[in-house]
């Protein structure tokens, strides 16, 4: 789950990680307030949305006085943000950040994430803060350096103190530095985030250290032991589909192609875009029904993937172990009345009962185009496909 | 021999009294030597009661003492499971299987941390996985067991339905598997694909290997520079997610790609390089399987 730049920082300031003063805002006259709130004379207006690289796309505008505050606030509040992590169709802007201006004497990167190979919590550090990192990795993997935190005594003085020297910051905010680190490896581990991203993290002119970003993901395996956490999610910036197939348990990613394909087990679903990929067609999403799916399941399934109007043709692949084919095939037969499926449907069933879903299959008088293997579904399905639209 | 599990494996079942325990302990149960191999349960609050006649333990050291039991698999529910893999861990034995989905990522790194400092001897499989099987000795865990038949060929895998997929594939050739072992979709866990490699390449059994990854991490990567150098049997792989757009989860919480790593093209690339022979179509996995055997 991720959460706004103001949400984190409020996470932030809880766990003691140094911020600018900010205030959210849902109005041009909030924004304006607020500044009027912030006082001094710079201010910067922040699109609050979840994707990266706002910046880049115009989301991020500093204004010289009340009225420029309120000309930004216009344009960014409500646009159609395209940054390159938004992909081309954009986020709607719905909430915004005003921000108190800094000092800015030196940009840095600070980057938490767990890393998989020594299971533990990595810091990554670097002094080229404000770029993009995954570009600084690539031309100066020197420039980035990694702490791999000990679960059981966390982030040490000595080792968060030498981190803090080795980005540049200067002797006297060392102290300062290393504090800042500190409190954000606590902020990491004590709301089970997978992520945490401060870019830039600036030295002021008067030596501060300060988060000017707060970037969060979060483990959706532990937010049930942080409802403080689930209140911040924000579904309009979420996929409808997406939130909807949550709801019924069920892993739904909307993709670009128009093949649907509904599938049990998350590798199996992969491998299946990869099959259809790989006969010429193009997946319209990653469907994972699950290993316990019932009839119920398979029908609300179902129903998201045909509500993508791109989706011209599905393919169903089962691999029934604890899943019975009987069952989906139920599930599949159902669904397929209730919203009277006009789309090729090609299915795939393998494993316990396969002979008694086929038949139920059969039996239910639908055009349902069936297949043996993997193989045999892909083509079929490409084949139905430009059959359809022939 | 096999690898990991076999019909000398005593089996306790913590998380036996809940649905999901006891739905998989039955069918377990059922297969092969199941019913000599499936001798205790463990749920502290039920302690001298039995599930269908296996007897109940408070505890897994007790259940040990009692049954002799060696290997433990764990159904608990995601709050508890962390604590009852260490609780197998700290009664010493061989091995846990931990199927449980949905476990937090922190406390799966305070359970590797702990396993490693404490330099405990028990392997760990999983979580969130389906478990081990040797066909027509011992099934320990989700997975369909009469798509199995008993073989030379191993199959270690991150994902579930993909791997019954290969040994379907596998059976239908008429080629048999000594054991299949899947390591699980999550990114902090115990065994894995290199190490279950190791374990088949000391295994007299098993002839040649199917090695199944997928987008996310780069266990695929180290695994496949470790066969370069000294695996002697031949190993066929395939990589799931050549198609996954970066930095969307594709439901495994390890499944993803994240600052351009972990993608698929790149792991088949470097299985390729160090002379794994590897498909990019999951319906060949079997028949490429096939093309390496004398």
């Amino acid at each position: 789950m991720k959460i706004h730049e103001y949400q984190g920082k409020e996470l932030f300031r809880r766990f003691g990680v140094a911020t600018t003063r900010c205030v959210p805002c849902f109005s041009v006259d909030e924004a304006v307030e607020a500044a009027k709130k912030l006082g001094g004379s710079v201010w910067v207006v922040k699109a609050q949305i979840h994707a990266g690289g706002r910046g880049k796309g115009g989301g991020v505008k500093v204004a010289k006085s009340l009225d420029e505050v309120r000309e930004k606030a216009k344009q960014i509040l409500g646009m159609q943000l395209v940054t390159p992590q938004t992909g081309p169709q954009g986020q709607k802007v719905r909430r915004l950040l005003i921000e108190e201006g800094a000092d800015i004497q030196q940009e840095l990167y600070i980057g938490m994430v767990v890393d998989r190979a020594t299971q533990r919590v990595c810091l990554m550090a670097s002094s080229e803060g404000g770029m993009d990192i995954e570009e600084v990795a690539a031309k100066h993997p020197e420039k980035i350096h990694k702490v791999f935190v000990d679960p059981a005594t966390g982030l040490g003085d000595a080792e968060s103190q030498d981190v803090s020297r080795k980005i540049g910051i200067p002797a006297a905010s060392v102290g300062q530095g290393a504090k800042l680190l500190q409190a954000l490896y606590r902020c990491f581990n004590e709301t089970d985030a997978s992520l945490a991203e401060i870019n830039p993290l600036v030295v002021t002119g008067k030596g501060e250290v300060v988060a000017l970003d707060a970037k969060f993901n979060f483990d959706d395996n532990a937010l049930f032991r942080h409802p403080e956490i689930v209140a911040m999610r924000d579904l309009d910036e979420e996929n409808a589909l997406e939130i909807e197939a949550s709801k019924n348990e069920l892993s739904y990613i909307s993709l670009d192609g128009n093949i649907g394909c509904l599938v049990n087990g998350a590798g199996l679903a992969m491998a299946t875009m990869d099959t259809i990929k790989l006969y010429g067609g193009e997946p319209a999403n990653f469907l994972d029904v699950g290993g316990g799916a019932t009839t119920e399941r398979v029908t609300a399934a179902f129903k998201i993937m045909l509500s993508n109007p791109k989706v011209k043709a599905i393919l169903v692949n089962i691999f029934g172990g604890i899943m019975k084919c009987d069952t989906i095939a139920t599930g599949v037969v159902s669904a397929a009345r209730e919203v009277k499926l006009s789309v090729p449907l090609v299915v795939r069933m393998k494993g316990t009962n396969e002979q008694l879903g086929k038949q139920i299959l059969k039996e239910s008088g639908l055009p349902i185009i069936s297949a043996d293997n993997m193989a045999e579904a892909g083509q079929r399905v490409v084949a139905a496909l430009q059959g359809a639209q022939g | 021999m096999s690898i990991l599990i076999d019909k000398n494996t005593r089996v306790v079942t913590q998380g036996i009294t809940g649905n999901t325990g006891q739905f998989h302990t039955r069918t377990s149960r059922e297969y092969a030597n199941g019913r000599a191999c499936y001798v205790a349960g463990v749920n502290p609050k039920r302690a001298g009661e039995n599930f269908e006649g296996i007897p109940i333990f408070g505890t897994v050291r007790e259940a040990k003492q009692q049954t002799g039991v060696n290997v433990s698999v764990v159904y608990v529910p995601p709050a508890g499971a962390a604590g009852a893999i260490l609780e197998a861990v700290e009664a010493d034995l061989d091995l846990v299987i931990c199927i449980t989905e949905g476990i937090p990522v922190r406390d799966m790194v305070a359970v590797r941390d702990r396993m490693k400092k404490e330099k405990r001897r028990t392997l760990l499989l999983g979580p969130n996985c389906p478990g081990a099987i040797t066909p027509e000795e011992l099934k320990i865990g989700i997975m369909p067991g009469h798509i199995h038949r008993k073989g030379r060929v191993g199959v270690v895998s991150r994902s579930g339905t993909l791997t019954y997929e290969a040994v379907g594939q596998l059976t239908e050739l008429g080629i048999g598997q000594s054991s299949a072992v899947g390591i699980g979709g999550d990114p902090v866990n115990g065994l894995k694909h290199i190490d279950v490699l190791k374990l088949f390449n000391d295994d007299p059994q098993t002839d040649a290997v199917i090695m199944i990854g997928e987008i996310g991490g780069g266990d695929e990567e180290t695994a496949a520079r470790w066969v370069k150098e000294h695996m002697k049997k031949p190993v066929v792989g395939f990589i799931a997610g050549v198609t996954a757009p970066p930095g969307k989860r594709m439901g495994h919480a390890g499944a993803i790609i994240s600052g351009g790593k972990g993608t698929a093209q790149e792991k088949l690339a470097v299985m390729e390089e160090c002379g794994i022979k590897v498909t990019r179509n999951p319906a060949e996995m079997g028949k490429l399987l096939k093309s390496v055997l004398k």
